[in-house]
């Protein structure tokens, strides 16, 4: 048979299916006191991968609610957080290694920050200083670090679906044992991008992780005037591909689902869908305000769901912590932010001459002759550009 | 009149050609309720309702065939793209289907009443994904007119000629401008005719071109000059596609020189097109080389964006060198 994509069986009545056809159950290992469900089988987890988690919740939630302030000051233009959807970040790649290669969406900083970013390394990039990895030229939050295997954030959304299934393919051609990981948000996934990424996974055979955060908004947008399917999920399926759908709110949950995703899709060569059901408490972005579009109500209901209280009150169940520890944390890390915030706001920027530089390989006889002119002219006119444009 | 920004400007724009045109409809992200990230569109769901301005899914691809199909089917589409840097998704049906649904199918279909608005530029701190003109992109696709008001006045009447317009129109708004730019706007319709470009000041040294945002950029480099004693007559090209050569050239043949200034990298700009065409029309007249005060050939930079603009003071520089050459 050349069409040879199932073995249905035949019936001889109009017979359609509907969403609810297909049921998707949701993953739940943590309840709200911080104690397992009965009969709950958790991830593989000890005390230190427990404490390096909720060490990465904590400063997420400092570095948030600091930067956040910080933009509000005028310090810096721009800040996203990613406030309520920490279980489905941290979560998700505490069960990588290191060598797996993350491809995220913007709100995933937590993630770089697991990997080992450095506090000084979050402010170089946010105040677009000389020391920044990528020289100043994006907006803040647009991270990346060769090194830590993440690659830079690129403001467009969804072009990094399908690059994850070609970095997925590369690996396994190079004969690593690695992955990709590619996050994204429902949003997102309406574009074209994500089809044609995870179909060409399946086909192709990547070892890739597809992970959805469907945290409820696009901006303004809800899920229901984004699609009308089962969830994210049932699109994995559509395409062929292994397919999970969890509390995006729970810690052990998404990382149960993650280990054991990462395992399949290195044993068999194959793509894997996880949808992560969760809830952008903050706003959008700082220039956002969603009290335009959402009630103060439905915030409060998520309020209660927050996935690291969640988490920290399991680790003190299981004797691993204690809630003056858990304080002791924020502190260290507020003051950490603060004065890493300071120095790396007085850092100079980056030399004018980067200003071509990284655009080609090395820069053309073009570009070289324009920032020729450009310096002449800043030279012309110290007063007229910033300070830091004077050291031509 | 009354004193409005340009926000409001093509807000009013929309609402009145809704008014008077019951198959218009105006969709995209976060246009509906929200009234878009920029608030171009707030009101219109609530007066008009959810049937005529909708958010879509996420999908620049889908909106522009969605909105292909709409105006194929004797409809008026508006499709806000929400940042120009975002357009680039829905390139092919932008450039293979509107642009030829005329062309391919002797006229037997058209997508005449679809209009795609977009916020384009930089000075706003955006980095090179929300800092891109790309309407050179658009201007090599015979098909797709292309039009870039200055202030809110302009943006009312080009806007609603645009709606009317029986071609497809990509409509970009000088973002920069949304809120910063506020002036008197007639109340009710008129619409400013496009292809047709705009003696903005009359001068006699020489021609400053531009669009858009950065129409404000050569009237302050004109004010510097005129210290020096030089006058500057400044021309808005308003419609780039199809651009109205005849203007142009007509005041560059009065001035002897031209300056064309645009945010985008000079390489492969629009500014070279004019030049290749004014270089013909006007060959005789030239009293010093066309001059383009441009972007530079690189991404829209963040931290070196001041450096990086085509700004008054660059500008300046160049008239100067233009009239001692
Ligand atoms: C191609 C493209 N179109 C539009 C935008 C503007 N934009 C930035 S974020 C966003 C919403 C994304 O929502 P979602 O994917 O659900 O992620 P979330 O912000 O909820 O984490 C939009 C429309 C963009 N960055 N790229």
């Amino acid at each position: 048979m050349s069409n040879a994509t199932t073995n249905a069986e035949t019936i001889h009545r109009v017979s359609f299916l509907d969403k609810d056809s297909l049921s998707i159950p949701i993953l739940k290992v943590l309840q709200a006191d911080g104690t397992a469900y009965e009969g709950a089988v958790l991830p593989v987890i000890d005390e230190n991968l427990a404490k390096k988690i909720h060490d990465t919740c904590v400063f997420t939630r400092v570095l948030d609610e600091r930067m956040l302030g910080a933009q509000r000051q005028g310090r810096i233009s721009f800040y996203m957080t990613c406030t309520g959807e920490e279980a489905s970040i941290i979560g998700s790649t505490a069960a990588l290694d290191d060598g797996d290669v993350i491809l995220a969406q913007y709100r995933e900083h937590a993630a770089i920050r697991y990997r080992g970013f450095t506090t000084e390394q979050f402010m170089n990039q946010m105040f677009s200083n000389e020391k920044d990895f990528g020289k100043g030229r994006q907006m803040p939050i647009h991270y990346g670090s060769q090194e830590l295997n993440y690659q830079t954030i690129s403001s467009p959304l969804a072009t990094q679906i399908p690059q994850a299934t070609g970095v997925a393919y590369a690996l396994k051609r190079q004969g690593k044992r690695n992955i990709a990981i590619c996050y994204f948000g429902e949003g997102a996934a309406s574009e074209g991008d994500f089809h044609a990424g995870l179909n060409m996974a399946a086909v192709l055979n990547s070892p890739v992780i597809f992970f959805c955060r469907n945290n409820g908004y696009a901006i303004s947008t809800p899920t229901e005037e984004q699609f009308k399917g089962n969830g994210i999920a049932s699109r994995g399926v559509g395409y062929g591909m292994h397919t999970i759908r969890v509390d995006g709110n729970d810690m052990l949950a998404v990382l149960a689902a993650t280990q054991q995703a990462r395992a399949y899709a290195l044993e068999h060569n194959a793509p894997v869908l996880i949808e992560a059901m969760t809830y952008r408490l903050g706003a959008h972005s700082s220039s956002d305000d969603p009290s335009g579009y959402r009630s103060k109500d439905e915030e409060a209901k998520w309020q209660q769901h927050d996935p690291v209280k969640r988490f920290k009150l399991w680790m003190i169940n299981k004797g691993w912590m204690n809630e003056q520890e858990d304080a002791d944390l924020y502190v260290k890390y507020r003051e950490e932010v603060l004065s890493e915030l300071k120095v790396a706001e007085k850092v100079p920027t980056p030399h004018l001459d980067s200003i071509i530089e990284d655009v080609y390989d090395t820069p053309t006889p073009m570009l070289k002759k324009q920032l020729a002119q450009l310096k002449e002219h800043v030279k012309k006119y110290p007063e007229s550009y910033p300070k830091s444009a004077g050291r031509v | 009149m009354a004193q409005m920004n340009m926000l409001q400007a093509i807000n009013q724009a929309l609402s009145s050609e809704m008014e008077s045109d019951e198959t218009m409809t105006v969709f995209g992200e976060d246009v509906g309720h929200f009234g878009g990230v920029f608030r171009a569109t707030s009101g219109l769901q609530e007066k008009f309702g959810r049937d005529r301005c909708f958010n879509t899914p996420l999908t620049e691809q889908g909106i522009a065939g969605f909105a292909n199909g709409l105006a194929s089917n004797g409809m008026t589409a508006v499709a806000e793209i929400q940042f120009a840097d975002y357009i680039f998704p829905a390139i092919d049906q932008i450039v293979n289907e509107s642009a030829k649904f005329r062309y391919r199918s002797g006229n037997e279909f058209d997508v005449g009443g679809l209009t795609f608005r977009t916020p384009y530029g930089g000075g706003i701190a955006g980095g090179h994904y929300h800092s891109q003109s790309p309407e050179a992109y658009f201007t090599q696709t015979p098909g797709l007119k292309v039009v870039v008001p200055r202030n809110p006045e302009q943006a009312k009447g080009l806007l609603i000629a645009s709606i009317r317009d029986k071609n497809p129109v990509i409509f970009f708004e000088p973002k920069r401008l949304y809120r910063a730019s506020v002036g008197e706007v007639p109340e009710g319709d008129y619409v400013i005719e496009l292809g047709k470009a705009e003696v903005v000041k009359q001068g006699s040294d020489i021609t400053l071109l531009g669009w858009g945002a950065q129409m404000e950029v050569l009237e302050k480099a004109a004010e510097m000059a005129a210290k020096k004693g030089i006058s500057c007559e400044i021309v808005d090209l308003r419609t780039l596609s199809p651009w109205d050569i005849d203007t142009v050239a007509a005041s560059v043949k009065k001035t002897g020189r031209l300056l064309i200034n645009h945010e985008a990298p000079l390489t492969g700009g629009f500014a070279g097109e004019i030049a290749a065409t004014i270089q013909e029309e006007c060959f005789l007249y030239l009293e010093s080389p066309i001059a383009r005060v441009c972007g530079l050939d690189t991404p829209y930079p963040l931290i070196h964006e001041k450096e990086y603009m085509p700004d008054a003071l660059k500008t300046f520089e160049a008239i100067k060198a233009s009239v001692k050459f």
